[in-house]
């Protein structure tokens, strides 16, 4: 939580001050874009990206869009949500394939960036799909770089072009691409030495390669975590060698990735993959939508599931997901979930983590205290089993029972009915959302790829 | 090896530039202290990679003092916002730890990428350039060829290394590392560990365990943890400083690849959050690329005045 939590907390104290006022003026959505605009530099977006980005949401915000609506916090998130992930690249794209084989990629971007191990990560990729990659180790200039695409075209059983330290970069994508050629390669993929932005000589033979090489794609390697500068850097490649997609890198960490959104804005070029970790099948498609909830921080949705699931045991959470995929969710399992919550952190809390912003209004009612806890309990413990399987069957009486068995009034009772149904369903669609890409719930949690929609 | 082109900057001559250019810019450009220029001097630093949080503390506190001290010209208000950089930052230089029994040993960790061992190469060569005899412990046992990348900076630095396989575990090199040097009274132990991200709590571990070996082997060991942050890194760095923290004892920061970056700004919000002062700096590739941080000199660099920020 904690990697998110400013973020997020700025954007929710924007959305808190626009919640519940009904009718806005201009002044409440003008603070509200403030926090936004604070957010997100927080979040490494450059400076200027975020000028620019803001106007158009201020301009979207102050129009009929939020001020006339009823759920102004909602409107701005929307908006917001969406700006992003349009500037961001609208749907993902994929990598061309030359006419004639072979397909020549090239890896360029600043030290440490990431390159060798995204050229193996990508080279393993085209493996998958049937293609035959011939990586080329051409950065030539930091110790062992050569060795280190050697050793992973090992651990991978593909093979690695490589002239030694000693022949010129421009030389080696050349034989390379002529090895290629004699031996059926389809897929060419070459590992550059970092350089800086700034080093006109070293972007020069960068150029010389490229064209030598007639390279189809040219792949900026950018680490997630790069700062301001994340936009001199992408204008420099750009500029200089006319790049056609991003890969970012190191995204498995908690960095909240601002520099996504600056580099897209500036070169405008998509970004393909990301890098989700140092193994060499941590390599995955760009969905612009998921880093749009990263950079604004909705990610604590993931946090807060998987806070509450090492509190829980497996085999309940299991349990609990198949109720809620089969819409058996009960009162019982209900009452286990809200004193769960309670161990989490307070319950507030819990909430004010969910997406729910987004939902905001329609979940206000769950906010529940300490207090209303013990009543809760006290309510559904006066149920019979059966009541507590199939609350449909409440009636009027069996209610007035509850009511008075457990010290509380009907009302209440009736309450919590309500805040049941909407945490069933809140569950559901959490549920049903988050399984749409590879299957079940728990097990995806634990693989720590767990693909929330609002998430990464 | 193809020999690198020269270097085209000199380090902080890019860092001087930065933001020196800028502010000196709006200061001659402002008539007066408004609202306007607040905002231009929030776009300066945030643009600097100081972060929003640091920013607007040290806005505050010039706010006060402008209105305290009733000033009126924009140019005071560099000295007031040079003053406060530099209490966030703290005094001088901070000399390694190196007095003592030998040998010293230093632990050096990171992220991915952000020049942990090409920083130890340069260390090794500075500490030989003293006088010292040196052994790098190859500490990086998971990404592939990174013993392989330390062996050729012993060779460049003139340094001893204790090395075992692929895969080997990690707090064990260091131990036979610390070994060997007792045993061939060595001054200075470098051990180089494997890049890891901050948030990852078993590889965390792996580095405390580290920490725990060698603790356990010399004492007062580590003598220094030094914790590498690339420049051009943005607000994640803070979490880098506070995550490893926890971790590992860190004595020290090095802010590596200032070569690239005309800001470095990170820096100041890094020290913000944590008190662990900055050791050295890396301004290129070279071995002779490093430069002991003087905070004086660093922000007297970056407002443009004398010095280049490094000894
Ligand atoms: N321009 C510049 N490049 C640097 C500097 N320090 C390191 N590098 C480069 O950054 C890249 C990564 O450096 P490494 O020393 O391998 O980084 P590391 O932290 O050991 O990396 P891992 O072990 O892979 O985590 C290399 O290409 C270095 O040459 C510096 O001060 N300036
Ligand atoms: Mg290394």
């Amino acid at each position: 939580m904690a990697a998110f939590s400013s973020l997020t907390e700025k954007l929710q104290q924007a959305f808190k001050k626009l919640r519940g006022k009904g009718i806005l003026s201009e002044k409440d959505v003008s603070e509200a874009v403030r926090e936004v605009r604070l957010a997100l530099l927080e979040a490494d977006v450059n400076y200027k990206v975020v000028k620019e980005f803001i106007g158009k949401i201020r301009e979207r915000a102050v129009g009929q869009e939020v001020m006339k609506s009823l759920t102004p916090a909602q409107q701005v998130v929307k908006i917001v949500s969406e700006e992003m992930t349009e500037l961001m690249g609208g749907a993902k794209s994929s990598l061309v394939v030359a006419d004639k084989p072979p397909t020549v990629i090239m890896l360029v971007g600043l030290q440490g960036a990431g390159k060798t191990t995204t050229a193996a990560k990508l080279a393993r990729y085209f493996r998958n799909l049937g293609r035959r990659p011939l990586l080329v180790a051409a950065d030539v200039y930091r110790p062992a770089a050569v060795q280190q695409l050697q050793s992973l075209g090992e651990k991978l059983k593909l093979p690695v072009f490589s002239m030694g330290e000693k022949v010129e970069p421009v030389n080696i994508v050349q034989g390379a691409v002529k090895r290629a050629q004699k031996e059926g390669y389809d897929q060419v993929i070459v590992d550059t030495a970092g350089r800086l932005h700034i080093n006109e000589q070293l972007m020069e033979e960068l150029k010389r390669m490229k064209e030598t090489a007639e390279a189809h794609e040219t792949l900026l390697v950018v680490d997630a975590m790069t700062g301001q500068d994340a936009v001199k850097v992408a204008e420099a490649f750009h500029e200089k060698l006319g790049l056609t997609g991003v890969i970012l890198t190191k995204l498995d960490g908690d960095t909240r990735g601002g520099a996504a959104l600056s580099v897209k804005a500036v070169t405008g070029c998509p970004i393909k993959f990301i890098g989700m970790g140092e193994k060499l099948e941590a390599l995955e498609p760009f969905y612009p939508e998921r880093m749009t909830s990263r950079i604004l921080g909705m990610g604590d949705v993931l946090t807060l599931i998987e806070k509450a699931q090492s509190q829980v045991d497996k085999d309940k959470a299991k349990d609990l997901e198949r109720k809620i995929r089969e819409n058996q969710f009960n009162l019982e399992d209900f009452l286990e979930q809200l004193q769960q919550m309670k161990s989490v952190g307070s319950l507030e809390n819990i909430l004010e983590m969910l997406p729910g912003n987004a939902m905001g209004k329609q979940f206000k009612n769950l906010k529940i205290g300490e207090k209303d806890l013990i009543k809760t309990e006290a309510i559904i413990q006066s149920m019979t089993i059966q009541e507590r399987n199939n609350p449909e069957i409440l009636n009027g009486s069996r209610k007035k029972r509850i009511a008075s068995g457990s010290g509380t009034r009907v009302q209440d009772v009736n309450r919590l009915l309500k805040q049941f149904a909407q945490a069933r369903q809140l569950m559901r669609q959490m549920e049903s959302s988050s399984r749409g890409a590879t299957g079940k719930l728990s097990k995806k949690m634990k693989n720590k790829r767990f693909h929330f929609p609002l998430f990464r | 090896m193809v020999s690198l082109v020269p270097r085209l900057v000199e380090g902080l001559a890019k860092t001087r530039k930065g933001l020196l250019g800028k502010m000196g810019d709006l200061i001659n450009r402002s008539g007066k202290i408004d609202e306007e220029f607040y905002e231009e001097l929030e776009e300066i630093l945030i643009s600097a990679d100081v972060g929003v949080k640091t920013t607007t503390e040290l806005l505050e506190n010039v706010r006060e003092e402008v209105l305290k001290k009733r000033v009126k010209e924009p140019a005071k208000v560099l000295d007031i916002i040079k003053k406060n950089i530099q209490e966030i930052l703290g005094e001088g230089t901070s000399a390694l730890n190196l007095e003592g029994v030998p040998p010293r040993v230093f632990l050096v960790v990171g992220v991915n990428g952000v020049g942990k061992t090409t920083t130890i190469g340069k260390l090794a060569y500075f500490l030989k350039q003293k006088g010292k005899t040196v052994l790098l412990a190859a500490g990086d046992t998971f990404r592939a060829a990174a013993i392989e990348q330390l062996e050729e900076w012993s060779r460049r630095a003139g340094a001893q290394i204790i090395k075992h396989q692929e895969g080997a575990d990690a707090a064990a090199v260091a131990f036979d590392a610390v070994r060997a040097a007792k045993s061939r009274m060595i001054d200075v132990v470098i051990i180089d560990t494997a890049g890891r991200l901050q948030t990852k709590k078993n590889l965390m571990a792996e580095v405390s365990k580290i920490q725990r070996v060698v603790e356990k082997e010399v004492q007062g060991a580590p003598h220094e943890v030094l914790l590498i942050l690339d420049a051009t890194t943005g607000q994640n760095a803070v979490s880098q400083a506070r995550l490893f923290g926890e971790a590992v004892n860190v004595t020290g920061l090095v802010l590596s690849k200032l070569d690239g970056t005309a800001k470095g700004g990170i820096v100041i919000a890094v020290r913000g959050e944590l008190n662990v002062p900055v050791k050295f700096i890396g301004i290129g590739e070279q071995i002779g690329d490093l430069r002991v941080f003087n905070s004086e000199e660093f922000v007297k660099a970056l407002f443009g005045e004398e010095g280049s920020g490094s000894r």
